[in-house]
């Protein structure tokens, strides 16, 4: 299932939050070599990590880690301004209707059409608070996932060659694509709403006891 | 000025409004305009100042502040540390105080229906822009349906406002803390036990301890006590 939390929320999922660091070490460190920082304990963490994030996690059904991806309102601090804004032709992405992904993840062992789940639920954010794009940065292997996964990015701007070009690019919201990709994933969207409005709706969990 | 809804024109008010009072007539205008009870901009920074206006009524204005229910408020505690906006269903209104709070404000003429917007302004601010009403859930899905998106863009515009013409409220250090630390200290400053604390973060007093430790040291503080009134003062919490 997909579950949406925010930083202050992972310790309640420790194994799926420890899974989910660790597994960022692999894929952008050990796989595609990225010059990213890995602590003591094997996980990759940013300082965009600090500012409580919301993280979108794919859960799988041992409760472990399967694909995520880190999100953050672009009227902050974000990568796509802090270090890729040469892309985007000097004019940074700033909007409250514009959110972005960074970290877009998957486990060696994901099950099949977790990277399409974790689209998805971009669309239901969109689509959930009203949000006009979603901004990433991504390698251009994902190219051809997003293509497969039914939902391509505008591609603002792009550096490098090949295997090790970055490119920043924009989702704007469309409601053929949410649907697209949910075919294409196989998951229904009321069962993707549901897991939307289990964490943000009227029986969303709530965050401190304060009777207590 | 026109009756009708028009975001163009309210982003122009904005645009033009120097003062508190100007963005208060702003959000005046607005309720009327969207045909709704009340509008909100409410800034609270970490030692509990609040500024900000609404169309709440001067006693329920007051008796928020007096009674200090920004810390007892489910919809102040909701948002805080968070960026998506929340309809007020969505919040936590069990909990005696809280039952007495509602109870309260909506005698005081609070709308039973909210839709708040939290804004992280720089260096960790924080606001929040409610649209409030009375009505049925179907008829709020509706109108958040409807005006939920340019109630987003109107509420960065009164925080980017209010943020140019009160430089000197702006929290001047970067926030520091991260969010366990956060959520540590503001458990502490709320009056909980280590006990407690450690038991509402599910972990143990050990690992709350390396929590308090780190954040002391990062705040400069000689005590606990004294950090948790640090991170009151610098904003990085709330209560």
């Amino acid at each position: 299932m997909l579950r949406y939390l925010y930083a202050d929320e992972l310790h309640k999922f420790p194994k799926l939050a420890a899974g989910m660091f660790r597994d960022r070490a692999d894929q952008f460190k050990t796989r595609l070599g990225w010059d990213v920082h890995v602590n003591e304990k094997g996980e990759e963490r940013d300082q965009y990590d600090e500012l409580n994030p919301l993280y979108v996690i794919w859960e799988e059904q041992d409760g472990s880690h399967g694909g995520s991806m880190r999100i953050l309102p672009t009227t902050g601090p974000v990568m796509v301004n802090d270090v890729f804004g040469h892309l985007t032709g000097g004019q940074p992405i700033r909007s409250p209707l514009i959110w972005e992904v960074t970290r877009f993840c998957l486990s060696r062992g994901a099950s099949p059409h977790t990277a399409g789940a974790i689209m998805l639920s971009g669309g239901e954010i969109m689509e959930g608070f009203g949000l006009t794009h979603i901004a990433g940065v991504f390698d251009a292997r994902m190219i051809r996932i997003y293509r497969l996964i039914g939902s391509s990015p505008i591609v603002l701007g792009s550096e490098g060659t090949g295997r090790d070009q970055i490119s920043v690019g924009l989702w704007p919201y469309s409601a053929e694509d949410c649907n697209r990709v949910a075919e294409r994933a196989g998951i229904p969207r009321e069962l993707s709403r549901l897991w939307f409005r289990t964490a943000f709706g009227p029986t969303a969990r709530h965050r401190f006891a304060l009777s207590a | 000025m026109g009756k009708q809804f028009d975001l163009s024109q309210v982003l122009e008010d904005l645009e033009n409004s120097s003062t508190l009072d100007e963005l208060g007539a702003v959000a005046e205008r607005l309720r009327n305009a969207l045909k709704i009870d009340n509008i909100v901009y409410h800034w609270v920074d970490g030692a509990g100042d609040q500024y900000g206006c609404t169309t709440y009524s001067d006693s329920w204005a007051q008796r928020y502040r007096e009674r200090n229910y920004h810390r007892i408020d489910p919809v102040i505690l909701g948002c805080f540390q968070r960026f998506h906006p929340v309809d007020w269903k969505s919040l936590d209104w069990s909990g005696k105080a809280v039952r007495a709070f509602l109870q309260d404000a909506l005698e005081h003429g609070v709308g039973n229906q909210g839709f708040s917007i939290p804004i992280r302004g720089p260096n960790g601010q924080f606001a929040l822009f409610t649209a409030n009403h009375s009505c049925s859930d179907a008829e709020w899905q509706n109108f958040i349906a409807k005006y939920g998106r340019d109630l987003i863009l109107i509420a960065h515009y009164f925080n980017r406002k209010a943020l140019e013409f009160e430089q000197n409220r702006r929290p001047d250090s970067p926030r520091a803390l991260s969010p366990r630390e956060i959520d540590a200290m503001t458990l502490l400053a709320l009056g909980y036990s280590r006990a407690q604390v450690a038991h509402s973060l599910s972990i143990s007093e050990h690992t709350l301890r390396v929590y308090i430790e780190s954040a002391r040291a990062k705040l400069g503080a000689l005590n606990t006590t004294h950090a948790i009134a640090t991170a009151l003062s610098r904003g990085l919490i709330v209560v």
